[in-house]
């Protein structure tokens, strides 16, 4: 698996997604599901100074990223683990490799970690000679499935529904069931156990690294990261360089807005915080542990206009609050990273030539930038990208020059703000069925043009239309 | 414990620099002032026993079951928990606690001339611990701080402590102190600061525990049980 998904062109993907109607009601419901338990769950505090806090933390430490990746390596370090710099996938890739072969390791368990995703660690074990097990429940079912690519950043196998994982189960697995999730995933758990057991390394992410400790914590609902990091012998977690706080202070912070964003749960089953390798006398976890800290064209990313992405803490409140996300799903992003925190980051990492037409996968509503706990101004990021495509190209990709004056370029466009008035009287939740609009101006052309497209959350979309007018910034 | 290695920072960390247009710092940071601390406000007046109240309502929502007991009754309770869970097999850390708490009886007599084996963590034994912890039915460990406004448990690893018994059996029973309540994730990692501060090593495994596993990835419909345990109890026990 690589950072990329699939082989059409963007168009025929995103027509293959609109046209997969389990998918649609899939993703509609989950969107549904999940902001409605975000929202519970946010509505007991008070959520805005949560955000601006979980914002500052980020922002803190991205401005001092260095120093505080030299105290991490170095209480890393003292507790035992080995700490490897790579500033491309493959050299994460070699690194890690190295330790598969020094181990003569066989079989490698992993808990989900986008970042290995994002770097075809998969691959480079395989051809190392190891077999690779993902123990996430969802990239399981995906990994069983001939490695069918993830549609959700958090539940990855959205896409499938629970005849067809029966399906697979049966033909790979052997499976005699029924299509009952707590059989299927009952299945899943015995054979996996039979893995954890036998498995040589175990392979993590991090959703946050603890400076000061040399500490990393893993959040999930399934166990599955637990029994990775303490069965096998040999520990390798794989961070993306920004995924750290200061203390276990902000640590806790961020966890807190993480599962309340992603799964709308004060916390999730199991949040786990890991430092070095076992100690002496314990009987389990890892006896040795390796933390390799990957770059891979993020340091690109500092330093200039979009800097706040790399705030963010991979949660999905933005793609679970995105009505184009909703209309045509996550394989059309052609990216592991989909939705709207995916149409900003996969041009940054995979570049323009791969990922043009992703920033006007956006009607700009803003429904993202609102949704996101660390305040990424996610909208305003995409229309960044559509200027610098636009200046780079001469034109935009998918809809026409006119496009771009009215979205980014200041000028007042009588059609954009007849769809954000006309729209706003007519339904309370943009979400709901009765709510489309079957003709968008501009970059909604392109994707209007193959089916009606779910209107913008038209108050959002207002203010923020207004204070463009106005000059204002956002 | 042997110092680990560390490749290729230098120019990492370089290059990091240069990006944000400056030297490496190297000049020890301290520590920012944070405009925003909302995580103060959350249940900052409860009492104990609101913050018990919260615990326990909570507790509905995770699919963990709940009783209150206290010392003197707490065998009687650990009995019939043990009970509504099976009667099988049983594996414990080694915790001075269970003794102090009156537990032998139960644990070393009662329960093993029924047939159940109850097995304690023991490190001299090495890899068998974790033979045991995944044939066991059932794992009990001790909650070390307690979070009432989400039903979490910490639990704290070491030698006698194995990680894997809070994850391999198919239930999982926890003791939790009265005395361990508080009101959220913020004091817990206020304490494990502290702890680290005052120059005490962090367990290498420090579990957050809300609940027994579950997952949502198939249709978003909630299974229970996936690889850690299935079942969850907690049972609080009034030290105060
Ligand atoms: S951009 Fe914000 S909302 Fe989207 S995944 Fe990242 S942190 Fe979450």
């Amino acid at each position: 698996m690589t950072m990329k998904i699939g082989t059409g062109q963007f168009k025929e993907r995103v027509d293959q997604g609109i046209n997969d109607s389990f998918m649609r009601g899939a993703v509609a419901g989950a969107q549904e599901r999940i902001g409605t338990r975000r929202n519970d769950v946010i509505s007991e505090l008070n959520w805005e100074e949560w955000r601006s806090h979980g914002e500052e933390i980020r922002q803190h430490v991205l401005e001092h990223l260095d120093y505080y990746l030299e105290q991490l390596s170095e209480n890393v370090a003292k507790r035992g683990g080995h700490v490897f710099f790579a500033q491309t996938g493959e050299e994460a890739n070699e690194y890690i490799q190295q330790v598969v072969a020094k181990k003569d390791a066989k079989k490698v368990v992993k808990s989900k970690s986008m970042v290995t995703e994002e770097i075809s660690l998969n691959t480079a074990l395989e051809q190392a000679g190891c077999e690779v097990i993902e123990t996430d429940l969802g990239e399981y079912i995906l990994q069983v499935d001939d490695h069918d690519p993830p549609s959700h950043i958090v539940v990855p196998a959205l896409h499938k529904n629970k005849e067809k994982i029966r399906d697979v189960f049966s033909e790979k697995l052997g499976y005699q069931l029924t299509s009952k999730p707590e059989e299927l995933a009952g299945h899943a758990r015995k054979k996996l156990r039979e893995e954890f057991m036998a498995a040589d390394i175990g392979i993590t992410g991090c959703n946050f690294a603890v400076a000061e400790t040399g500490s990393f914590s893993l959040v999930t609902n399934e166990g599955n990261a637990d029994l990775v990091t303490s069965l096998p012998k040999t520990q390798i977690t794989v961070m993306g360089m920004e995924r750290l706080v200061p203390t276990f202070e902000e640590m806790e912070v961020l966890v807190s807005l993480l599962t309340r964003s992603a799964v709308g749960q004060k916390l999730t089953s199991y949040i786990t915080v890991l430092t070095g390798p076992r100690e002496e006398l314990d009987v389990d976890g890892p006896e040795e542990f390796h933390l390799v800290i990957v770059d891979n064209g993020r340091s690109n990313i500092l330093g200039g206009d979009f800097q706040s992405v790399l705030q963010c803490i991979r949660c999905a409140a933005c793609v679970n609050a995105c009505p184009v996300y909703r209309h045509v799903g996550g394989h059309s992003y052609g990216s592991i990273y989909s939705g709207p925190i995916g149409a900003v980051l996969s041009p940054l990492l995979g570049g323009y030539d791969e990922y043009k037409e992703l920033p006007y996968a956006s009607s700009l509503c803003a429904a993202c930038t609102d949704a996101c706990p660390v305040k990424i101004p996610l909208h305003e990021l995409l229309l960044k990208h559509r200027q610098i495509i636009v200046e780079k190209e001469g034109k935009a990709p998918i809809s026409e020059k006119l496009a771009m004056k009215a979205f980014g370029l200041g000028a007042a466009s009588p059609l954009l703000y007849k769809m954000g008035s006309k729209i706003a009287p007519m339904a309370m939740n943009p979400f709901t069925d009765g709510d489309k609009i079957s003709k968008g101006p501009g970059p909604l052309k392109a994707w209007t043009e193959i089916r009606e497209f779910p209107a913008p959350n038209k108050e959002r979309f207002r203010d923020w239309f207004k204070n463009r007018e106005k000059g204002g910034k956002q | 414990m042997m110092q680990g290695t560390i490749q290729n920072r230098d120019a990492f960390l370089n290059q990091i620099a240069s990006r944000l247009g400056r030297e490496r710092l190297s000049a020890p940071l301290p520590r920012p002032a944070w405009q925003y601390q909302p995580q103060d406000e959350v249940l900052k007046d409860a009492t104990v026993n609101e913050l018990v109240e919260v615990l326990k309502t909570h507790c509905l929502k995770i699919h963990t079951s709940f009783v209150m007991t206290d010392l003197q009754n707490l065998p009687e309770t650990l009995e019939k928990t043990i009970a509504d869970y099976g009667n099988e097999s049983i594996v414990t850390w080694k915790d001075q606690r269970f003794s102090d708490w009156g537990l032998d009886p139960l644990l070393k007599d009662t329960l093993p001339r029924q047939n159940i084996d109850v097995y304690e963590w023991d490190y001299t034994r090495g890899a068998e611990n974790i033979r045991q912890a995944e044939k066991a039915n059932i794992g009990i460990t001790i909650s070390e701080i307690t979070l009432a406004e989400s039903g979490t448990v910490v639990l704290f690893s070491d030698k006698d402590r194995g990680r894997t018994v809070s994850f391999l059996p198919k239930t999982f029973i926890c003791l939790i102190p009265k005395s361990t309540i508080v009101p959220r994730m913020t004091q817990a990692a206020r304490i494990m600061r502290e702890k680290h501060l005052q120059g005490n090593n962090i367990s290498s495994c420090v579990n957050f525990i809300t609940g027994p596993s579950n997952s949502a990835d198939i249709e978003l419909e909630l299974v229970v049980g996936v690889h850690g345990p299935v079942k969850a109890a907690y049972i609080l026990i009034d030290d105060l």
